[in-house]
């Protein structure tokens, strides 16, 4: 191996007839042997074979991106450090973080407690890890990563809700900007023109740092806007009397959980106390609104799902045949059923025979959905008030009874039309159910008024006091964290 | 607004030589055995503007135009297993089985809720930004160079090529569908 030339050895180690340690190994064995030559003054054998480690990591690893997204990189230029990444569904498609190649995320309340307290369960017992519950998603791992106190701030995406039905699940805010506001560059796209970075954070005030970060145009992403974006301090509200806020009728649906419809109102009722305005209006389309969805989704998804082909990155598989028989059974190892199946059918769709009446008449329907919301605002409405999800969180082992396209159904149903309209809309926690789980609720606000209405749910916030999760039990000496001062601290700004 | 056909002129349609033979060959491809389906399928075909003229024969290689049927399939109807083989061939994707394909078909029949909506004179939304100008960046290079970066994520380069397998023979799927199509 050691006579062989530069280009032929790294061949070798890409096709693992050798491993960077062993090649290191080798290397380092006859510097020993030729120490008579007096060649080397020093020879630094930690350190070759410490980065002989670090490279077969990268050889193991597959894909290392040559590059960060912009919200990534905007993040380390002010000083964030990065904790990891965070688990999801397979390219974000599925409302339960259950359908990801490195398995299922837990939710941290189950283990909260609260919930355990309700479900007179003993605290500890690893034995009783059986009926743990779903995160929501698809970007459950970052919900649950800010939900367990690991880090002060989580990247997620939201194309349909997938940033907002996780925080509702796990109790914490879940924010989604402006379609326009915030750079996809870097993120992998679902559905180009609905797709947005998501902000999940424990408190409104941290999203709104989180979003001043973020937000403003990027030369690499032609779909963010020019208009100048300065960071922004919320202000707190103290007096709601000038906001109206609109309670959408067609929300009120059969499959609403009594628990999150009696918290809904309670929240209406509490901007009515305080002096708002508060009006029922109407988004007519609704009931469409996620089948309209469900068609535009599946047809971007085909078209951006093209580019896995194995050939310039990501998974390969061993075929040599031909190149669409690569092509195939390589995207047949590489995804899984829910992806393969968004993008059998979205191909559907875009058929000749289909395109006329199933996307371009989706992309009809959309602009039927888009208006609805501008009339509603035109009407003076501010901000809307709606559940996020249709309840709390339920147990891994009922969440997987239906498949993943109907449990999606389920999970967007309140949340996709925001992202057909290319509205903000921000996910707060409110209380926790009686089962002792967090049930969340969602403001949508006017596009580019995101400043408004995180100051509306800052205020929403404040009145309802959201507890924190009491995790000691498994958290173990870690309880420093979870005093109460501590808590009060970053609420009394 | 829409036609109602009654069976007899259905059966007239299909039986002229001249003018119904290729509403007939079209209507013949409908794989439902049922008469109600039929019917809805003949009212789809004669309320379509553009309905005429579909090309009958499907043509090998990506693009072709299919064969599948003027008509999207019924509701709780099956996907034509031509359209099947269509589908995995532009996707290079297989179904895999008969319960992917089970879930297409619920797929499909889930979208067709959008036909109850009335869209007349609705121009389709392409971009919530469709109001705004996209900017373009002035025509200069401003990075690249990262030739090395590109080519690590490969699993097979030569040199700074990517290597791929030669030739295009399509892969035969497990056959789920009963097409005698060629391609």
């Amino acid at each position: 191996m050691l006579g062989r030339t530069l280009r032929e050895v790294s061949v070798a180690l890409k096709q693992g007839q050798i491993t960077p340690t062993e090649l290191c190994q080798e290397c380092l064995s006859l510097i020993k042997k030729t120490k008579f030559l007096n060649a080397y003054i020093t020879v630094s054998e930690e350190v070759a074979l410490k980065q002989a480690e670090e490279s077969e990591e990268r050889y193991k690893k597959g894909y290392v991106p040559p590059y960060n997204a912009t919200v990534v990189q905007k993040l380390l230029d002010q000083g964030a450090l990065l904790m990891g990444k965070t688990n999801l569904d397979e390219f974000a498609m599925g409302s339960g973080s259950t359908d990801g190649v490195f398995g299922p995320v837990k939710n941290p309340w189950s283990y909260s407690k609260q919930y355990r307290e309700k479900k007179k369960q003993k605290p500890h017992g690893e034995n009783e890890d059986t009926n743990w519950l779903i995160t929501g998603g698809s970007s459950g791992g970052s919900a649950a990563a800010v939900s367990a106190f690991t880090c002060f701030a989580a990247l997620g995406s939201d194309t349909g809700g997938s940033t907002r039905n996780p925080a509702a699940l796990c109790g914490v805010v879940g924010l989604k900007p402006t379609y326009g506001l915030v750079s996809r560059h870097g993120l992998i796209p679902l559905v180009n023109s609905m797709d947005v970075p998501g902000i999940l954070t424990r408190c409104v005030d941290d999203a709104a740092t989180v979003l001043g970060v973020l937000a403003g145009h990027d030369c690499k992403d032609s779909t963010t806007v020019q208009d100048p974006v300065k960071s922004f301090i919320l202000p707190s509200l103290t007096d709601v009397s000038k906001l109206c806020i609109g309670i959408p009728k067609e929300y009120l649906v059969p499959e609403l959980s009594s628990e999150v419809q009696s918290l809904w109102s309670k929240a209406a009722k509490l901007f009515e106390s305080e002096g708002a305005k508060v009006i029922e209006v109407s988004l007519p389309h609704t009931s469409y609104s996620i089948v309209c969805y469900h068609v535009l989704c599946t047809s971007e998804v085909a078209s951006n799902m093209a580019r896995f082909d194995g050939l310039e990155y990501g998974h390969r598989c061993d075929i040599n045949v031909s190149t669409e028989a690569m092509y195939a059974a390589t995207r047949r190892e590489g995804f899984n059923d829910v992806v393969r199946g968004r993008i059998l059918s979205g191909n559907f769709f875009l058929l000749k025979e289909n395109y006329e009446n199933y996307f371009i008449k989706a992309q009809k329907v959309r602009r039927l959905i888009a208006n609805d919301f501008v009339n509603v605002f035109n009407s003076g409405v501010d901000v809307l008030l709606t559940p996020t999800t249709l309840s709390e969180a339920v147990p891994y082992v009922e969440f997987i009874k239906e498949d993943n396209r109907t449990r999606s159904a389920q999970g967007d149903i309140f949340t996709q039309a925001v992202n057909m309209a290319g509205l903000p809309a921000v996910s707060v926690p409110m209380a926790l159910s009686n089962q002792g789980l967090p049930i969340g609720l969602q403001f949508i606000g006017r596009a580019f008024c995101d400043q408004q209405l995180l100051t509306v749910a800052k205020w929403f916030e404040k009145q309802v006091q959201f507890p924190i999760i009491q995790l000691q039990e498994i958290m173990g000496d870690c309880s420093s964290v979870f005093e109460n001062d501590l808590a009060s601290v970053s609420l009394k700004q | 607004m829409s036609v109602q056909p009654s069976p007899t002129l259905f059966m007239a349609a299909a039986a002229a030589p001249s003018d119904g033979v290729i509403l007939a060959r079209r209507l013949l491809r409908l794989r439902s055995p049922r008469g109600g389906m039929w019917a809805r399928a003949a009212r789809r075909v004669l309320r379509a503007p553009g309905g005429g003229g579909r090309g009958f024969a499907s043509k090998a290689g990506g693009g072709g135009v299919s064969a599948g049927g003027e008509a999207a399939p019924q509701e709780r109807g099956r996907v034509p297993g031509d359209v099947i083989e269509h589908l995995e061939r532009l996707a290079l994707v297989d179904f895999g089985s008969r319960e992917a394909v089970a879930r297409l078909e619920k797929a499909v029949a889930f979208a067709d809720r959008l036909r109850a909506v009335d869209t007349d004179g609705v121009q389709p939304m392409e971009s919530v930004l469709e109001d705004r100008c996209l900017y373009l960046r002035p025509d200069n290079v401003v990075e690249g160079n990262c030739a090395e970066e590109l080519l690590q994520n490969a699993h097979r380069v030569m040199e700074e090529y990517f290597v791929a397998p030669p030739g295009t023979r399509f892969p035969k799927f497990n056959k789920l569908s009963h097409s005698k199509l060629k391609i």
